[in-house]
């Protein structure tokens, strides 16, 4: 019977994995699967997706017709417990000039429950980026190091997409991905007009099953020296089921048709036997013994509220990039007077969010549509990855890196607002005339949302503020944040590319066309992609861990979140968070062997 | 139509998901310690039961507030060949609910919404000496047309056309995103299917793309 109570643990552990999302998941997969005894301990309560997920509830039965409300910002029915941009009794702080908003989730499998299933690979510019464009931070590997990493993550999760040999835009290795669902009708229509504005639209690459997993080879491809691990991998894969084409996969999936930590690499974990999980375990501190290593972590066990103690070898935080770093910079002590491994002082520095801006646009050719299927897989079918990269090589564009196009749109169920403002196009219609106005315009909205990279700067970081406390007694996190031109020319961009899709549509945007990227841009941590407060680096002088996500200062402490990132692309972190979390687990296996750590 | 014949029955997309539980409880894992679905409660209003969900408020308009907000819903959504009207899939109600949550946004909507209904029998007193919901179609429409489009409207109707969006907007949530609504807008997700064949063709022709 795997553990989930703190009473029934072990003295002592191997490994401690803090957080169980896309990194503790993962770290904890990779650990449990190779025999190593785990420990995961999650701030949040423990979470069943296949029970407790409302798979064809309606919006008539929820309150407020599952409007967002404080209590739940994306919706009644997002998968999120206790979370959102402000947890209870958990604040965080912002410096002067700064809103940063912070998104967390209390519950087993962290965000990885509700998130978009957007599965993009860096390429190989995204790793030297610096040595490109002279800006910002270079990796310490390159994408060829982490290559078979994506492969096998892809392999694990179910990836689908295709593999188009762009530029920058990494291929998956024969096999390893899912057949793309078809385009939708807007998404076809979308693809006619960015033909001829040569932007490409290409299938998305998203961890959402489109048919059931070859159960029977990919195990033994993933673990081929351990006959063991593959046949319980097995055993959780064949009770995945294919994407039904229903429900929105931000409520979770019951049928495990998308990927969840919590639906994809716990279970077989738990079923190793290796792994014992503690929920609503909140880790406030690493502790060390005389000669700095990593002794295990202090918690609060929050129904006693009562403070615990539990010992590994090992310690690995995956708390999310900004959690592991008040983490770190909250494990003070004589040896680490700036908190654990932060020798360099760059804990909590280079913190990066995604550059967002969207339009909308109204586009006639949708309008009177007889009625179809639009549901598809959820999320997005198709998108336009970056397609100006020898423009911004030749100096041509005010903004040094890219960003990708994601579409909405169609013939979906019908939300709450979903006709707001609706006013303004058909001249203030009411009785029979709105009714008529509504069938006419239903489905002929498409969202177009840029999702595009930021620049690490200096003052973009994250820091303990000494005068708040959390209900739990943790200081908490202030926060500072300055964009740079880079992003705010690029958020303008994205508007005018979006206008000039639109136009080429024969639609019109219903949401204004912004000139100055301040207006375009979303606020920093609102696309949810914090990444970079705890950088690897091939220097331990002006990084906080080495490329197997090791701490320079603390040779058994590891932070395998995005964390690590020395750049955020914009290609979405967590394909990437796994990857890196996989190969991290894999250099831990190995250094244990060799009796290093 | 291509889609209709992917639609699984619902039995079958029943069978399907009973399926997919039971591999899972073939073996328990700690995900499902314990848990079904009827025991799964509300811990907080930021972890509510999603499955089997509760509002937990009581509508605050009063019997009279009520009658004149279904009159003017009414004749914002009225029934016709192809529908019901917004009181007939209980709009009104949905309303009362959202205006009596305790969120910011839906406390804003209740000042609008209370003050709005006052001053539309305000106006209905002048103008006829008798509540909204006790006038003629005429009369009715007389008044919505007055307030009907915030950007034309007349200096001394601004207040009551800030109002008369407000429930037009929250008229269309409330009736279309019932089962007799999403039916009159032609959505037809929600089923499962056994494959995504795409948009069939004559929505390919309609798009120009055919």
């Amino acid at each position: 019977m795997p553990l989930i109570t703190n009473s029934k643990t072990r003295p002592e552990y191997d490994v401690i994995v803090v957080g169980s999302g896309a990194a503790g998941g993962m770290t904890a997969y990779a650990l449990a699967q190779a025999g190593v005894k785990v420990l995961m301990l999650e701030a949040g309560r423990n979470y069943d997706p296949v029970t407790e997920t409302p798979m064809f509830q309606t919006p008539k039965d929820a309150p407020l017709r599952g409007a967002p409300t404080p209590d739940k910002p994306f919706g009644f029915y997002d998968a999120t417990i206790d979370g959102g941009w402000q947890v209870p009794g958990e604040p965080y702080t912002n410096g002067s000039g700064a809103n940063f908003m912070w998104w967390r989730s209390r519950m087993l499998g962290g965000r990885t429950n509700h998130w978009g299933r957007i599965s993009l690979r860096m390429g190989p510019y995204d790793f030297k980026p610096r040595s490109r464009d002279g800006l910002g931070l270079d990796w310490p590997m390159t994408y060829e190091d982490v290559a078979p990493y994506y492969d096998r993550v892809e392999s694990l999760i179910g990836v689908y997409g295709s593999n188009e040999g762009l530029e920058n835009t990494p291929d998956s290795s024969p096999g390893v991905l899912q057949p793309p669902p078809k385009p939708r009708g807007y998404e076809l229509l979308i693809k006619k007009s960015c033909d001829q504005l040569k932007v490409p639209v290409i299938p998305a690459h998203i961890a959402i099953l489109t048919r059931k997993q070859d159960y029977l080879t990919i195990p033994g491809r993933l673990h081929p020296n351990n006959p063991k691990a593959a046949a319980i991998l097995a055993t959780e894969m064949k009770k995945r089921m294919a994407c039904f084409w229903a429900t929105p996969c931000g409520r979770g999936c019951s049928i495990k048709a998308n990927f969840q930590s919590t639906t994809v690499l716990l279970p077989p974990a738990i079923a190793t036997g290796n792994l014992d999980i503690i929920t609503d375990a909140m880790v406030r501190e690493v502790t060390i013994d005389k000669t700095g290593k990593a002794t295990g972590v202090h918690f609060i066990d929050k129904e006693t509220r009562r403070d615990r103690h539990a010992k590994a070898r090992i310690v690995v935080l995956a708390a999310s990039g900004c959690e592991s770093a008040r983490i770190l910079l909250n494990s003070k002590s004589s040896q680490f007077s700036h908190g654990l491994a932060n020798s360099s002082g760059k804990v909590g520095r280079y913190l990066m969010d995604t550059v967002g801006a969207k339009v909308i646009g109204q586009i006639p050719a949708l309008e009177n549509c007889p009625p179809h299927n639009d549901d598809g897989a959820s999320s997005i079918h198709t998108y336009t990855p970056w397609w100006n990269y020898q423009q911004q090589a030749a100096g041509k564009m005010n903004f040094a890196r890219g960003y990708h196009i994601e579409f909405s749109g169609g013939r979906r169920m019908p939300m709450p607002g979903v006709f707001d403002g609706i006013e303004a196009q058909t001249g203030g219609a009411y009785g029979k005339k709105f009714k008529a106005e509504a069938r006419r315009y239903f489905g002929s909205y498409i969202t177009f949302a840029g999702r595009g990279e930021m620049i690490p700067n200096e003052d973009c970081y994250c820091e303990v503020d000494p005068n708040v406390l959390d209900q739990w007694g943790i200081p908490v996190l202030r926060f500072h944040w300055k964009w740079s031109d880079h992003e705010l020319n690029q958020a303008a961009h994205m508007h005018k590319t979006f206008a000039e899709i639109i136009e080429s549509m024969g639609g019109k945007a219903t949401t204004p066309i912004e000139t100055d990227g301040r207006k375009a841009i979303y606020r920093p941590g609102e696309i949810i992609h914090e990444v970079g407060t705890t950088c690897m680096g091939a220097d331990p002088k002006s990084s906080v861990l080495n490329q197997w996500c090791q701490a320079w200062d603390v040779k058994n402490l590891f932070v395998t979140d995005g964390g690590p990132f020395v750049s955020n692309a914009d290609k979405n972190p967590t394909l990437s968070i796994m990857a890196l979390a996989w190969r991290s687990a894999d250099y831990i296996m190995d250094s244990m062997k060799k009796g290093e750590i | 139509m291509s889609t209709s014949e992917n639609k699984m029955g619902r039995r079958e997309a029943l069978k399907w998901l009973a399926g997919a539980s039971a591999a899972t409880a073939l073996a328990p894992t700690a995900l499902a310690q314990g848990a079904t679905t009827a025991e799964v409660v509300t811990r907080s209003a930021t972890d509510p039961n999603l499955v089997k969900p509760v509002i937990a408020w009581k509508g605050l308009l009063s019997e009279s507030e009520l009658k004149t907000l279904t009159a003017l819903c009414d004749m914002i959504l009225p029934q016709e060949d192809q529908s019901p009207s917004a009181s007939q899939v209980g709009v009104p109600a949905f309303i009362n609910e959202w205006v009596s949550a305790s969120y910011p946004i839906q406390q804003a909507d209740k000042l609008t919404i209370r003050g709005g209904l006052a001053w539309l029998n305000i106006e209905s007193l002048r103008r006829t000496e008798k509540e909204f919901a006790d006038l003629t179609e005429a009369e009715k429409t007389g008044i919505c047309d007055d307030i009907a489009y915030l950007p034309k409207t007349k200096p001394e109707f601004i207040i009551g056309a800030i109002f008369f969006a407000k429930v037009r907007d929250l008229s269309a949530t409330g009736f279309y995103t019932t089962t007799q609504g999403m039916k009159d807008l032609g959505y037809i997700g929600n089923v499962p299917l056994a494959k995504f064949d795409g948009p069939p063709p004559e929505v390919l022709k309609h798009m120009g793309l055919a």
